[in-house]
Formats: structure tokens, sequence, C-alpha cells
């Protein structure tokens, strides 16, 4: 063979020299290793960190909102929201067609969202889907696609209620009404955890709690959800047929001030909030005001008794059913020639309440109407409530104080009406209206409860066989109110637009329930209070006393009423 | 009938061939390996079972190999190198794999040719080399050149790298063992420096990909650099004394790629630290050493050749791998040896063992 002889020592020094290199490489890679592992390793090690230690944040269910009975009128339902990193997610494009598919997104569309953001490290794929669906997505295990669970905002009553309880935004915070006003009391506070995380984001251990989370509250609201209903249902069955374009119904308890419903309409769909309009996104019963018309005068004729100047009894003549003041005709609807104070109610005369407004002093008239919360907000939290318009009586002319009495000049919302009748019906007790349940709302005595007694009694005649407001009846209770119609104003004065209310309460014997219907911009043929907002005060009323279980005051007639067939 | 030859190769009672030194090494390194092979699988016992078994068969190729005498070897060399080059074109036309083609499915077993390559290159090339003066003429050397080049480009073709490169310098390390004068290393040393540009542009995109992002991760950290930050980091997260077995967390939270393969020395540089980055590559240079040492035994240089040829192979995968995981070498999915998870690997690289504790044994004896 020829592998003998020198060339055998020659392969024996070529493996020396192997040897000697491979050590060298060998060298190399340990001082290699102890750059990586004992030099660089504080630096690699919270590299390391960085790569499984997470803050999440822990996510809190946003309050219920409640009715006194413990009905939902607003909860929160668990759903998922799926994100990506894109970097991560593009790396397993070939993956992209399936997670498409399941999400119901185009495909190319995700693409190329992908890619404009492929520097960012957070983009939604799609928010809010069912928890089903995302259990389906994530068991696909696709790199770069992560979960973030949230609450979507339902409203059981949709419409019904949607202007008292607003809605939220799709980051779950209050946008409108007692969601925007108790959001923080509804929205809790979100806390936040250390953990370990995989590669695909999943949580593999709880590290620490950082912050802990603190759940939203429940909101307990005054409101009846059974009354809340059957008030949208009548206002809005009176706004369709009565060519009205909007309305409010608010009723009140007024032994407490409880707000028991509070309706509007228009109103909107809190569940599909993007199709909100702002006609229909009015809380028109806090946020509108009216010009308030006849609804005004008990509280004129109030002033008048309270000065002395009258009794119920006083007689005066209004013939001829007209009054000039500076240059202004006062009018009636017809000639009612000499009534009595209570009469002037009864058949609600323009003249004749002008002409106790005027006999009076303006600030005596002022005073007593500012005591029953007019020009002033009610208090009750709601974003956006008005205040209404009274003048101060140094600035009254003397037109304006004759119309200042049947409720031209001055302006106020539903809810402050209902304030100033409820207080009129607890024997002169003005209490804040409330929304919330056991919320502070300490009762203030605005008049003598003898004299709100005698006005219960004269505005009980409105409903009576001669009065303007027998819609308003109620077989088996004895029902106070007053109507009310007055031109609206629009960009040139006074048009033939007319804003049709009645305001009441009941029993009258011992008053529990106050109600305010206000319709606006009537303009066909029944406009007048009497005619298109008394029934509605009527059926609203007697669904509030049968569900709050008052006994009837007036069986006489209730009882006359079911043997006559 | 040789009946010396006959009772060599299938003898019932052979005389055992093993080194024991070389042998103690090898089964302390595979030991590692299962420990590494249980974290990296998530503690998976059948994963580690399996692994287990293929040891065994190895060890049985091992014996086997251990039975050859130099001039079967010798002998058998061109009948293994063409049947190995048949497969490879095979395999480029009937061949199964994802990516690349690199499997042949048998029915029973299915296997990469390229393995049988890793032994038979060096093989033959010693073989051809020890027929002709040493050291080796020009011709000697372009037609040793020859012979390792084809299946290197073959294998380069499925496309695997890895192995290509692995083959490639196993059959460089034989050329070198045979005494090549200082002046061909020299010219072929810039023959491959000039061959590189060539070389690029007949690499696959993805190929070009991982050398991009190999000399500058960073530019890329979440696509093509991903792997190798994350290794990186898990081995320098490891610090001196490791983060415990079991415990590491770049491995267990998924953000190391195949864990129990190719980053299995990722695994362990995290659990195990610096030191038993250390340990585990002392053993290797201690099974290197050994090995050399027997190469250098043997009396012909036929097998000092095989033998070296076989050892070079042997470090170049420690290295590549070692320098993958550790951010100095590109990606190129090279096990780490008797530690990764797999199969074919393992068996070729304990025939190799096999045959070279079979060929120091016989040193005594003139073939």
């Amino acid at each position: 063979m020829s592998s003998t002889g020198p060339t055998n020592s020659g392969n024996r020094g070529r493996l020396m020299a192997t040897a000697i290199l491979m050590s060298g490489i060998a060298l190399f890679m340990i001082g290699w290793a102890v750059k990586l592992q004992v030099m660089e390793t504080e630096f690699l090690q919270t590299q390391g960190e960085a790569r499984y230690l997470r803050v999440v944040s822990i996510p809190t269910v946003r309050g219920n909102i409640l009715d006194r009975h413990g009905e939902a009128l607003a909860v929160s339902t668990p759903v998922e929201s799926v994100w990506a990193h894109p970097g991560e997610l593009l790396q397993a494009a070939d993956r992209l067609p399936e997670l498409a598919e399941l999400l119901g997104v185009d495909r190319e569309a995700v693409e190329r969202r992908l890619t404009q953001r492929a520097q960012r490290e957070f983009v939604w794929l799609r928010r809010r889907i069912n928890p089903d669906l995302a259990d389906q997505i994530r068991a696909l295990a696709i790199p770069g696609v992560f979960f973030q669970k949230e609450y979507r905002r339902f409203y059981p009553t949709g419409e019904v209620a949607a202007h008292l309880i607003g809605f939220t935004n799709i980051d779950d915070v209050g946008q409108e009404g007692l969601e925007l006003a108790y959001n923080q009391w509804l929205m809790g506070q979100p806390g936040s955890k250390r953990v370990i995380q995989d590669r695909l984001g999943r949580v593999v251990e709880n590290v620490e709690l950082v912050k802990e989370a603190r759940p939203g509250r429940d909101l307990r609201l005054t409101v009846d959800r059974r009354l809340q209903y059957l008030a949208f249902r009548e206002l809005k069955a009176a706004v369709q047929n009565s060519e009205a374009r909007s309305g409010s119904v608010v009723v009140m308890d007024v032994t407490n001030g409880d707000v028991l419903a509070l309706a509007n309409f228009p109103g909107f769909n809190p569940n599909a909030n993007q199709r909100v309009t702002s006609e229909g996104q009015r809380n028109r019963a806090l946020t509108d005001v009216f010009e308030p018309g006849s609804i005004i005068k008990p509280f004129a004729i109030a002033a008048a008794l309270e000065s002395g100047l009258a009794d119920p009894d006083t007689r005066l003549d209004t013939t001829p059913g007209t009054m000039r003041v500076s240059g202004h005709t006062i009018r009636d609807i017809r000639n009612f020639g000499e009534l009595s104070v209570t009469d002037i109610l009864t058949k609600s005369s323009n003249v004749g309440v002008a002409e106790l407004a005027l006999s009076m002093d303006a600030e005596h008239l002022w005073g007593v109407y500012s005591r029953f919360g007019f020009g002033t907000v009610t208090g009750t939290g709601y974003p956006g409530e008005s205040s209404g318009v009274l003048r101060d009586h140094e600035r009254w002319r003397k037109l304006e104080q004759a119309t200042l009495a049947y409720g031209y000049g001055l302006s106020t919302t539903p809810l402050q009406m209902a304030r100033a009748y409820a207080a009129l019906a607890d024997d002169g007790r003005l209490r804040q209206p409330r929304l919330i349940q056991d919320s502070d709302n300490r009762a203030q005595a605005v008049m003598e409860p003898r004299l709100a007694r005698q006005m219960a009694e004269m505005l009980e005649t409105v409903t009576g066989p001669e009065g303007t407001g027998q819609a308003a009846r109620v077989p088996g209770y004895r029902v106070a109110g007053k109507t009310g119609t007055s031109r609206q104003v629009g960009a040139g004065g006074y048009e033939d637009r007319y804003s049709a209310s009645f305001a009441g309460f009941a029993p009258v014997s011992r008053p529990r329930v106050a109600v305010v219907v206000v319709l606006n911009d009537l303009v066909g043929q029944f406009y007048y209070g009497g005619q298109v907002a008394a029934p509605v005060f009527g059926n609203v009323m007697e669904s509030a006393l049968r569900l709050k279980n008052i006994p009837p005051d007036d069986v006489d007639t209730l009882l006359a009423r079911e043997l006559k067939p | 009938m040789n009946r010396t030859g006959w009772q060599d190769l299938f003898g019932l009672f052979p005389r055992p061939r093993i080194d024991p030194v070389l042998t103690g090494l090898l089964v302390a390194v595979m030991a590692i390996g299962l420990a590494v092979i249980y974290s990296a699988s998530d503690q998976d016992t059948g994963t580690v079972i399996r692994q287990l078994v293929r040891y065994g068969a190895g060890f049985a190729v091992l014996l086997l190999a251990t039975q050859v005498p130099a001039n079967v070897y010798r002998s058998w060399a061109p009948w293994v190198y063409f049947i190995g080059l048949l497969l490879l074109v095979a395999v480029l036309f009937a061949g199964v794999g994802r990516g690349a083609q690199r499997w042949l499915d048998l029915g029973i077993v299915r296997f990469q040719p390229a393995e049988i390559m890793k032994l038979a290159v060096p093989m033959m090339m010693a073989a051809w080399l020890h027929a002709r003066p040493l050291p080796p003429g020009l011709f000697s050397i372009g037609g040793a050149l020859a012979l390792m080049a084809v299946p290197v480009l073959l294998i380069a073709r499925q496309p695997d790298l890895g192995t290509a490169v692995l083959v490639g310098a196993g059959g460089l390390g034989v050329l070198f063992l045979a005494g090549l004068r200082k002046r061909y290393i020299f010219g072929m040393a810039v023959a491959l420096l000039a061959a590189i540009p060539a070389v690029w542009v007949n690499l696959l995109d993805y190929q070009k990909n991982r050398v991009i992002t190999f000399l500058n991760p960073e530019s890329d950290p979440l696509g093509q650099g991903w792997n190798i930050i994350q290794s990186k980091i898990a081995v320098g997260s490891g610090g001196l004394t490791g983060k415990g077995w079991l415990a590491g967390s770049q491995s267990h939270l998924e953000f190391l790629p195949e864990p129990h393969t190719d980053f299995a020395f990722s695994v362990l540089a995290e659990e195990f630290g610096f030191v038993g980055v250390v340990v585990v590559l002392g053993l290797y240079l201690a099974i290197i050493s050994r090995a050399l040492f027997l190469a250098g035994q043997c009396r012909d240089s036929f097998s000092r050749m095989f033998c070296g040829g076989l050892v070079v192979l042997f470090f170049l995968y420690v290295a590549v791998n070692a320098g993958m995981v550790s951010g100095l070498l590109p990606v190129v999915g090279v096990p780490l040896p008797l530690i990764s998870y797999g199969g074919t690997s393992a068996v070729t690289i304990l025939a190799g063992f096999g045959i070279i504790m079979g060929l120091y044994s016989r040193r005594r004896f003139m073939t």
C-alpha cells in the first residue's frame, strides 16, 4: 500500500493541526458564551422578562341601571374584542383567510390594514364579538392574534327609557343621560396585575396584583319600568294621533319627589346608537323649555289668595272676554261674564287671571313663582338640564305682569312644572325631583298647607262637569289639574303652532302622584290641552294610581258608573 | 469464504470493539440530551421514550459498525457512495417534505439520503485518496473535490444548506488530513472566497434572508430576526448558573422556535447557564479529542482520513448549532448532535463513532 512511511506522520500532523484548530474554535465559543451569559446577562435577562412579564388590566363590569323594583334598564354583557400585533400576524399570513372568514371581514382589507400599520403593536381586528366566536378564533392559535375581554351595554327597554338612561360609547364610557352623569359610579375602577404570558399572549401565571379592580356599582333609579313603558306608549300614540312633533311626560311621587316615569317622543334606539339623531336624542322633559300657558294659572291664583286679595269665591267680571293692557288685547276663548276665582281656573279665563295679577304686587307674584321653582334647575344632576327663564320682577312691564299670569313671558321645563304641581299637591312642600333612589331631597315649605289644599279643591273643578279638562278624569279618583294651550314662538313671533299641556295630581283627598303631559308643535285640528294632553294624563295617571296601589277616594262615582248600564 | 472476515462480521461471539472512554462520554452527552428534551417538550415522557428508542437503535448500529474492518469499508465505499448518489437523485424527483424535499418514503421508514452521504463522502474520499500517492497530487485533489462536490450540490438543491455544509466540510477535512500541501490549501481558500458571489446568486430567497438577518437580526425583529433574537435572549438570560431545570421562560413560553430540536442548546443554556454550556462543550471537546486520538492510532492512512473526516463533521455539527443558537452563525437547521430530538442524525453520528472505534480496535493489523 502507498499509505506507509513518511505520509503516516503527515496524517498524524494534520490530525494534531485539526485538534488545535478545533480547540481554538471551542475556546472562542466559550468566550462568546462568557460574553452572552456573564457579561451581557443582565441586559438579556431584562429582555427576556420584558417578553413574558406583562402588566395587564383587569376589566371591570359596568354597573347595571335598575328601576325601582330592580328590573334591568341597562345591563352589560360580556363580549370579546380581537386585536392583532401586525408584525407577528403578518408572519403567519397564510392563516389570514381562515381568520378573516371567522371574523366575517374582508381578507384583503385586513391585510392592507395590517401592512399599513406594520410598525405598530396594536390593531383592532374586530370589536365586540360574542364569546363563542372568540373561542373558535382562539382555537386557531394564530400567532399575533389576541383577545380583550370587554362588555357591551344592552338596554332591554330600548327607546322607552332611552332619554333618561342615555348610552355609552364603544369604550363603555357614558355619553349621554344618566350613563354620563353617573359614569364614575357605574364604571368602577379597572385594576391591573402582573402576569407571565407566553408568545401567544396566553396568561400562564399570575404573579402579583398591582391594583385591585373595583367593579362598577349598580344604579337604582326611582323610575318604575312598567309605568315608564305605559307613559311612553301613551305619549307616542298621542304624538302620532295629534300631529304633534314631540312631547314629554313626567310622573312624580309627590310624597318624596321620586320620578316614577319620564318619557319623551321622538326617541331613539340606544342599542344601535350610531343612528341617533339630535332631534330624537333630546331629553325634552329636562332640556327643552316651553311657555307653559294656562297650566301656570294655579300659581298666579295661589299668589292672589296668599296675598289676601281674593278668596275662592270672590267674583270678578270678565265681560266682554277681552281686556286691553298697554295697547295689547288679552282674550278669553269666549265671554265668560262674571266668574268666581275658582271659575277662572275651571274655565281657564285669561282675562280673569290677568285682572288678579295686575291687582297685586309684581314682587309677590314673582315670589310665589320662584318659590315653586320656576327659573331654577331642579337639581337632578341630569346633564344639560335647563333652568327655564323667569325674569326678575323689577324689570317687568305691566303687560308682562298680566301675561305671566296665564303662562306667557316665562319658560319652563316639563320637569319643573311637575315639581311645582307636586309641591301644590303635597301641602305646599317643594321637593327636588329625584331620579336616583334614596338620594337626599329634603322638602321645603313654600306655601301654607291650608292654602295648598284649597288650591287642590279648586283645581279639581277643572275635571268636573264645567271644566276644561274632563278628559283627564280617572274613574274612582278625584283628580285635580289644569289644561294649558299656548302658541309657540318661531322666527317671526307667535305662530299657529301650539303647545298643549295638562298638569295635575291625584287623589285630591290625599295626593300621591303628579303628572305633567306636554305636546309640542301641534298644527292639526285639535290643539287644546283639554283635547290632546288631558286624555294622555288620564291614562297615565290611572296606570300610576293602579300600579302604586292607591285606594280610590271617589268610590261613589265609581259605583254609580258601574251600576248605570 | 474468508473465515476470518466472516467471523469478524457475523461471528457468534464477536470481540467487543468498544472504546470505554468514548462510549462513556457519548452516554453522558445523551443523558444530558434526554434531560433537555424532557424540559423542552414540556415534560412529555413519550417524547423522551421515543428518543431513548432511537438511541438504542443508534447503539445497535454503532455495535454493528465496530465489527467492520477497514478493507471492507474501502471496498464498499464506491457502492455505498453511488447508492447514496442515486437516492439523492431520487429525492429530487420523488422526495417528500414541507418546503424542501429531503425525505424518501420507503413505505416502512422515511429517511434522508443526505444522512448516508455524511458517512459515504468521507469514506469514498478517503478510499480515493488512499489508493493514490500521498500527499495528493493535482489529479487526486481534483477527483476528491469532484466526489465531494456532486453530493453537496445535490443536497444543497433539496434545499438543505446545513447538511450540504456539513458534508462538504467533512470532505474538506479528509482532504486536509490527506496532507494537502500548503500551496493548495491557500489556493482553495482563495477560490472559495472568489466563489462567494456566485454562491450568493444561486441561493434561494429564504436562504438569502437568513444570511441577511443573521448579519443584522435587529433589522427585522419580528420576522426573520425573531429566532435569532429569541434564542440569544434565552442563552444570555441563563446567566452564570441558569434558571434551573424546567424553569426556562423563553423555552417554555413558546418564545423559542423548536425548543426540543434545533434550539435545544438554547434551552440548555437558559436553564443550566454558563456552567451547563461549559460542561456540555467540554464533553463535546473530550469526545472529539478522544476520537481524534483513536483516529491517530490507526496504522493505515485510509482509517485515519476516514475517522478524521467523521470527527471534523461531528465537530462542525456542534460548532454550527452552537453558533446558530448564540447568534454567531445564520440559522441553517443543524441539530445539536446527541442532544436535539430527532432520529436520523443520532443514528448516523453513533454509526460514525462505531466506525471510529472499530477501525481503532484493528490498529494492530495491517489490512
